[in-house]
């Protein structure tokens, strides 16, 4: 039976064809049955299951004690999260959509991230906040956002962001097992997109390590979330003009693998950053930094950005904003031709 | 302490002679006409949403009295901070039919250049601030033009909304407290319709009503019948008089119920009480309305076959030229970020026209998949 056969529940033992949501819901069943410390809360989560879907059914199999709706107060989500955390349970709180995330922001920078380092390390934060993040989905400014930079920058903080629904639940698990703050962010666009095998039952993916989408030689294409199956995309475009294109998924933002990226670098000389936040100062622009410090003598050209604009996010024009195969296959291109 | 809830027009359509606000025989049969196109609008809105012609839409279904009664008691002059379940405002305001549905289709006709997801209107025209989904962050904002109405010595009076979810946010204790401290000229009116999205009114406070909230913030509470559209209007003009007199904001707390799900990507039925869902429905506001007018003889059925064929006749006519209109020329992405355009913007700019130029750009367009 094909490992993409949608109607198989099973195509090999122990192993579940799901999409990147499914595997989400997954990772909370498995980690709650796990550990009686981790609670689930957020906007819509209980009873409705998310306006996504994410936590459906956990209320019914756990009760309300451990997943519950709260009042609309992202401050009130996270505060409490950052409570919970430090009297020594593992919240897992849901931001409905990253674009809300702002009134959380101080607990998130100035207590979660802050609060191991301050205290001597008597008092630490292990909690994790999931959120929906990036666009196309015709969402506009507010449904569509990918502001993990300003996560990035917050030392304190880690960042995890998946691609695939293997990922997505083996780094969720890893990150509410995680003794630090985590930043889960679940690119939205794919949350359907497409299916692929999940192990069930425990499985965990380390934070911290990155993965090669597509070996290559000639050039790196380094992404995350939903640009990782755009990068791919442009790679087999590519290959057909002759170009053998290394794609990889970071998965984890901070702490970044730099072994993995750095090792990349210096087989193809050539690295192009992807990602749909706005270009400047962007994630990507830590990634070409990292490389011209370290990798100038393997470089063949510049390190080239593909990112969004420099705009709010657009809701008509959302098509012409994100990076799709036609601007990568640019960015490569620039990589060769300077 | 309990804050009674006002009402005026009776299950009936009658209103007591000494509660009646007696407005003109005219301006009622337009206040009728205002609800039922807001009505009709709103069904068009989703039917094309369903239909795939536009990308998202939200609902005011069962809520037209509480956003047009209240909103009836300002001047043209004053200012409306909406939250985004307020459409009605923008008939009563005279904003064209045509650019309300072209804002729905984000096309080149749109006043806000397709920027925005379906119903986040903005309209100087009408002194309708731009709205965005964040919730509550209007209140605040509209406690800080009263303070600027006050430091110029102007006669604006604010108003903006949020819903009962509205009330746990932030600003909400922000922009009441600043509010009350400043003495803003500012009527908040909290619409509790029951629901945010699936989270209902019971899991949002421990408070016996948002009403009396307002006197931690050192304002008047009022309690009023949101589906009774006189109650609305009487309640809200004494509080607009009072606070252009300068004698600081209000609290009103309209209590009605969300008729539809929260939007065309909710589905309500999983979550809502199917019995209180059916003794609402009874509790119709235009219905009700439509009693009264009877009472009154500025009602019968050739009046609303008047109204409605206008309404939907409008409607219409505002689909078909919106449709037909095509999107915002891809230059105007970069506009609008900042007054001038900066370096780096121009050179974005560029390097997209050139690409598009060679023939090869974006066509895959995603849809709000909930």
């Amino acid at each position: 039976m094909s490992a993409t056969d949608s109607k198989s529940s099973t195509s090999k033992p122990g192993v579940k064809v799901m999409t990147l949501i499914e595997a989400v819901t997954d990772a909370l069943r498995t980690e709650m049955a796990n550990d009686d410390r981790v609670v689930v809360f957020g906007e819509d989560v209980g009873k409705k299951g998310g306006v996504f879907g994410a936590t459906m059914g956990i209320q019914d199999q756990f009760g309300e004690t451990r997943c519950f709706d709260t009042p609309l107060s992202e401050c009130g989500i996270i505060g409490a999260a950052v409570g919970m955390a430090v009297y020594g349970m593992r919240p897992v709180a849901e931001i409905q959509f990253l674009d809300f995330i702002y009134p959380a922001f101080d607990q998130i920078v100035s207590e979660a991230a802050k609060m191991r380092y301050r205290s001597g390390g008597e008092y630490t934060c292990p909690m994790v906040i999931r959120s929906p993040y990036g666009g196309g989905i015709r969402g506009g400014h507010y449904h569509s956002q990918s502001s993990e930079a300003y996560f990035c920058h917050t030392p304190g903080l880690k960042v995890v962001i998946p691609s695939t629904p293997a990922d997505a639940k083996g780094l969720l698990i890893a990150a509410i097992r995680d003794e630090d703050p985590v930043m889960f962010l679940e690119p939205k666009k794919i949350y359907r997109h497409g299916k692929g095998e999940v192990p069930l039952g425990e499985h965990v993916v380390p934070i911290g390590k990155g993965r090669i989408a597509r070996e290559g030689t000639d050039c790196t294409v380094v992404a995350y979330g939903a640009m990782v199956s755009v990068c791919e995309q442009a790679a087999e475009m590519a290959a057909q003009q002759g170009r053998s294109i290394e794609v990889l998924d970071l998965r984890t933002l901070v702490p970044l693998d730099e072994p993995m990226l750095l090792e990349s670098v210096r087989k193809t000389g050539r690295c192009v950053v992807v990602y749909e936040a706005p270009k400047t100062c962007g994630y990507g622009a830590e990634i070409a930094a990292i490389v011209a410090e370290k990798c100038i003598e393997y470089l063949e050209g510049p390190v080239v950005r593909v990112a969004g604009f420099d705009t709010p996010f657009p809701y008509t024009l959302e098509h012409l904003y994100m990076p799709d195969v036609a601007r990568v296959l640019a960015g490569i291109d620039k990589s060769f031709h300077w | 302490m309990s804050l009674d809830l006002h009402t005026i027009i009776d299950s009936d359509g009658k209103a007591p002679k000494a509660k009646d606000p007696n407005l003109p025989a005219a301006e009622l049969q337009k206040l009728y006409r205002l609800m039922v196109t807001t009505r009709l609008m709103d069904d068009r809105g989703l039917a094309l949403q369903r239909q795939g012609r536009i990308g998202f839409y939200l609902q005011s279904t069962g809520q037209e009295a509480s956003h047009l009664g209240t909103a009836y008691a300002l001047k043209q002059s004053d200012w409306l901070f909406p939250a985004y379940r307020q459409p009605g405002i923008l008939l009563l305001r005279e904003v064209p039919i045509d650019q309300i549905v072209c804002e729905w289709f984000g096309n080149s006709g749109d006043t806000s250049k397709g920027r925005q997801m379906p119903v986040h209107y903005s309209f100087r025209r009408a002194n309708f601030v731009s709205i965005s989904s964040p919730i509550g962050t209007q209140l605040t904002q509209a406690a800080g033009a009263g303070m600027a109405a006050r430091i110029r010595g102007d006669d604006t009076v604010f108003m903006t909304f949020c819903g009962d979810g509205g009330t746990s946010s932030n600003d909400f204790h922000t922009g009441l407290n600043f509010a009350g401290v400043y003495k803003a000229p500012v009527v908040f009116v909290v619409e509790n319709n029951g629901w945010a999205i699936s989270v209902p009114g019971h899991k949002q406070t421990a408070s016996e009503s948002y009403a009396i909230k307002a006197h931690a913030y050192g304002m008047p509470g009022v309690r009023v019948d949101g589906n009774d559209i006189l109650a609305v209007y009487a309640v809200t003009k004494a509080a607009v008089d009072r606070a252009r007199r300068g004698e600081g904001p209000t609290l009103i707390e309209t209590v009605t119920y969300r008729i539809a799900s929260h939007s065309s990507s909710d589905d309500a039925s999983r979550y809502h009480d199917a019995k209180v869902h059916e003794s609402w429905k009874k509790k119709d506001p235009i219905q009700r309305f439509q009693k009264y007018l009877e009472h009154k003889k500025l009602w019968n059925a050739k009046f609303e076959a008047e109204v409605i064929e206008g309404a939907k006749a409008a409607i219409q006519a505002a689909v078909t030229a919106a449709e037909a209109m095509p999107n915002p020329a891809p230059e105007t992405l970069f506009d609008d970020v900042y007054m001038n355009p900066t370096a780096q913007l121009k050179e974005q700019k560029q390097q997209l026209l050139d690409l598009m130029a060679k023939g090869a750009v974006g066509s895959e367009v995603g849809h709000f998949p909930l």
